[in-house]
């Protein structure tokens, strides 16, 4: 139980370091298309193996799933085919063929074969501990290329053409990105699955730029966003029976992504409407306020009164808005009628101004 | 008698798929002039300078800065990209877009330090954004990202200054900076070549003027050669613009 609660943390963070950079070169996609394309690579290790040696059979996943990427890098330069499309074309025929080959295995007289069809959605029970300290091993190396690289990392991921003109040699530092991204996937398969793998990857990462403007601090938080939902998840599964790892430690990097987007200070969903709503009802206010100053100004004491009945039907006027301008000291009310206070007066005199200066600071 | 020429291009020739964006482009680019390219839409001005930069793989031609091939004379050229090829929505300020152009005087592996920060602060306040070093890229309005990619290649302190239509977009305000800034380059004996699109304003901003439509149409001083023939000959249709003298 501890061995999977470690594996699924450790892959839960390299994840979501490498699934920043995926998520932000738009390659969200590309995690998928290759999570797929490495299930042939899967049944044809085990063909010619003839054994279930992990090992030997995420070798096979990673050659297959190499080859997905080089194929889908190859459509979309020498077709007029956009990526999407090459994702897409890739992904399905890619697992299409593994399918096909997994149905083979599977009537096949050998009982080893048992077992093979939990590479679809993981198995996380299956973790050992030499699987485990493969997973550390990768993560401390990844870690290590992303400290030494991560000028170049950066200023490819912003603007890949500039880098060459620098004389980065971009295609260097794309193979670089892409083959650990690649890794990572087919580390992540015996875990989380070929075909939730890719949640894996952007999940953390999309939650993460949710909360920063920061590069650095958005691949740290998307880290320790995986390694949470590694935890978590294995935590959950292990407390029901039979509850599959994989799909509960998506489920978990999902509910983080759902909270991320809602609840993000500059960014989410809450926040952006409550200040909406704010700056619709101070404009509201404002508005009534330069209409009374329309009328006020019109008569030597501006604090002579006049009926309410006049502002209705006037837009930026409700009770609501009134009400904050008594509150606010800028008007009194008698009964029916309004009048404006000094302070109100010199207010709404230097409303436009002020509005001028707010939106130029 | 054999003129020193900042930039020379000979024979280029550039395909995408089929069609030749470029046709056997041949020029000679005085050292400190301001130059701009005008042409059509798809006329190849965006592709000649990718070419010149190699970012784009030509089938044919050489082309040499300072009489030395582009490779060897890389760290005189900078490069401004147009506005709308990267993300400005990517996680990071204006400062630390502009520390990019340090990149290529570190060298791999190398961190920017104080010295790259002090010039990147500077070429800031060049453009008239050092109050926005801090500022989230996506919250800068058009013509305030157009300055910092500015910014971001008067860093380099190269040479050569290649444009891909810095005035895309930007207000009357931003456009005057920007000239100023790229008058003053040329005044200290750098070159700058632009891609342009309003021909009304050429006369007033450069003194040195090519016309491109997938062959080069002509090449010279704008004095000389910005009139109603080769603009027509360029845009295909007739053409008549006021030249003020």
């Amino acid at each position: 139980m501890r061995t999977i609660t470690l594996g699924t943390a450790i892959l839960g963070a390299i994840c979501g370091m490498l699934g920043s950079f995926a998520v932000l070169r738009k390659q969200s996609l590309l995690g998928d298309a290759i999570s797929h394309a490495a299930l042939p690579g899967i049944a044809i290790a085990f063909l010619i193996m003839g054994a279930k040696d992990t090992n030997i059979l995420l070798i096979g996943a990673l050659i297959s799933g190499l080859i997905g990427t080089f194929w889908i890098k190859g459509i979309t330069t020498k077709t007029h085919l956009k990526s999407d499309t090459a994702l897409g074309l890739t992904l399905s025929l890619f697992f299409g063929f593994g399918m096909l080959l997994l149905t083979f295995i599977q009537k096949q007289p050998n009982a080893n074969q048992a077992g093979l069809d939990t590479y679809l959605f993981g198995q996380a029970a299956t973790l050992l501990e030499k699987d485990v300290w493969l997973m550390a091993i990768v993560a401390g190396i990844c870690l290590i290329i992303l400290l030494v690289f991560w000028k170049e990392f950066k200023i490819l991921l912003f603007d890949a053409d500039y880098t060459k003109t620098l004389g980065f040699n971009t295609r260097f530092i794309d193979i670089l990105i892409t083959t650990f991204i690649v890794i990572t996937i087919v580390l992540g398969l015996q875990t989380v699955g070929v075909i939730l793998m890719s949640a894996m990857l952007l999940a953390p990462a999309a939650a993460a730029r949710q909360w920063t403007n920061s590069l650095g601090i958005m691949v740290i938080l998307a880290a320790i966003f995986g390694a949470f939902s590694g935890v978590v998840g294995t935590g959950i599964s292990a407390s029901q029976s039979n509850l599959p790892t994989g799909p509960v430690i998506v489920l978990v990097a999902a509910s983080i992504v759902l909270i991320s987007f809602i609840f993000s200070p500059s960014r989410g969903l809450l926040f952006r409407q409550i200040r909406f709503m704010k700056n619709r009802n101070s404009i509201k206010m404002q508005k009534t306020l330069a209409f009374m100053y329309g009328i006020a100004k019109n008569h030597e004491n501006i604090a002579h009164p006049h009926a309410i009945k006049i502002l209705n039907g006037f837009q930026g006027f409700s009770k609501r808005s009134l009400q904050e301008l008594v509150d606010l000291n800028y008007v009194e009310i008698n009964g029916q009628q309004w009048s404006m206070t000094q302070k109100g007066y010199n207010t709404a005199e230097n409303l436009y101004d002020q509005q001028v200066k707010d939106t130029h600071e | 008698m054999k003129q020193k020429y900042a930039i020379t291009v000979d024979d280029l020739t550039v395909a995408y798929n089929y069609k030749p964006v470029l046709w056997d482009i041949d020029l000679a680019i005085p050292e400190s002039v301001l130059m701009c390219i005008v042409g059509p839409n798809g006329a190849g001005k965006s592709t000649l300078i990718k070419a010149i930069l190699g970012i784009i793989k030509p089938i044919a031609g050489t082309v040499s800065i300072f009489g030395k091939s582009y490779k060897q004379q890389r760290s005189l050229v900078a490069y401004v990209p147009q506005k709308g090829s990267v993300d400005w929505d990517f996680p990071t300020t204006a400062l630390d877009v502009v520390m990019m152009g340090t990149y290529g005087s570190l060298g791999w592996i190398k961190r920017p330090g104080q010295k790259e920060k002090k010039a990147s602060l500077e070429a800031l306040e060049k453009v008239g954004m050092l109050p926005f070093k801090n500022r989230q890229i996506s919250q800068l309005s058009g013509g305030q990202q157009q300055r910092i990619f500015l910014a971001r290649a008067l860093v380099q302190n190269a040479s050569i200054y290649f444009m891909d239509e810095p005035f895309q977009g930007v207000d009357a305000t931003t456009e005057k900076a920007i000239i100023n800034i790229l008058k003053e380059l040329r005044k200290a004996g750098k070159t700058v070549v632009v891609v342009h699109h309003d021909l009304q304003t050429v006369p007033e901003y450069f003194d040195w003027v090519t016309f491109l439509n997938v062959k080069k149409i002509a090449t010279g001083p704008v004095k000389d050669i910005f009139n109603d023939d080769n603009l027509t000959k360029t845009y295909g249709i007739n053409y008549k613009v006021s030249v003020q003298e």
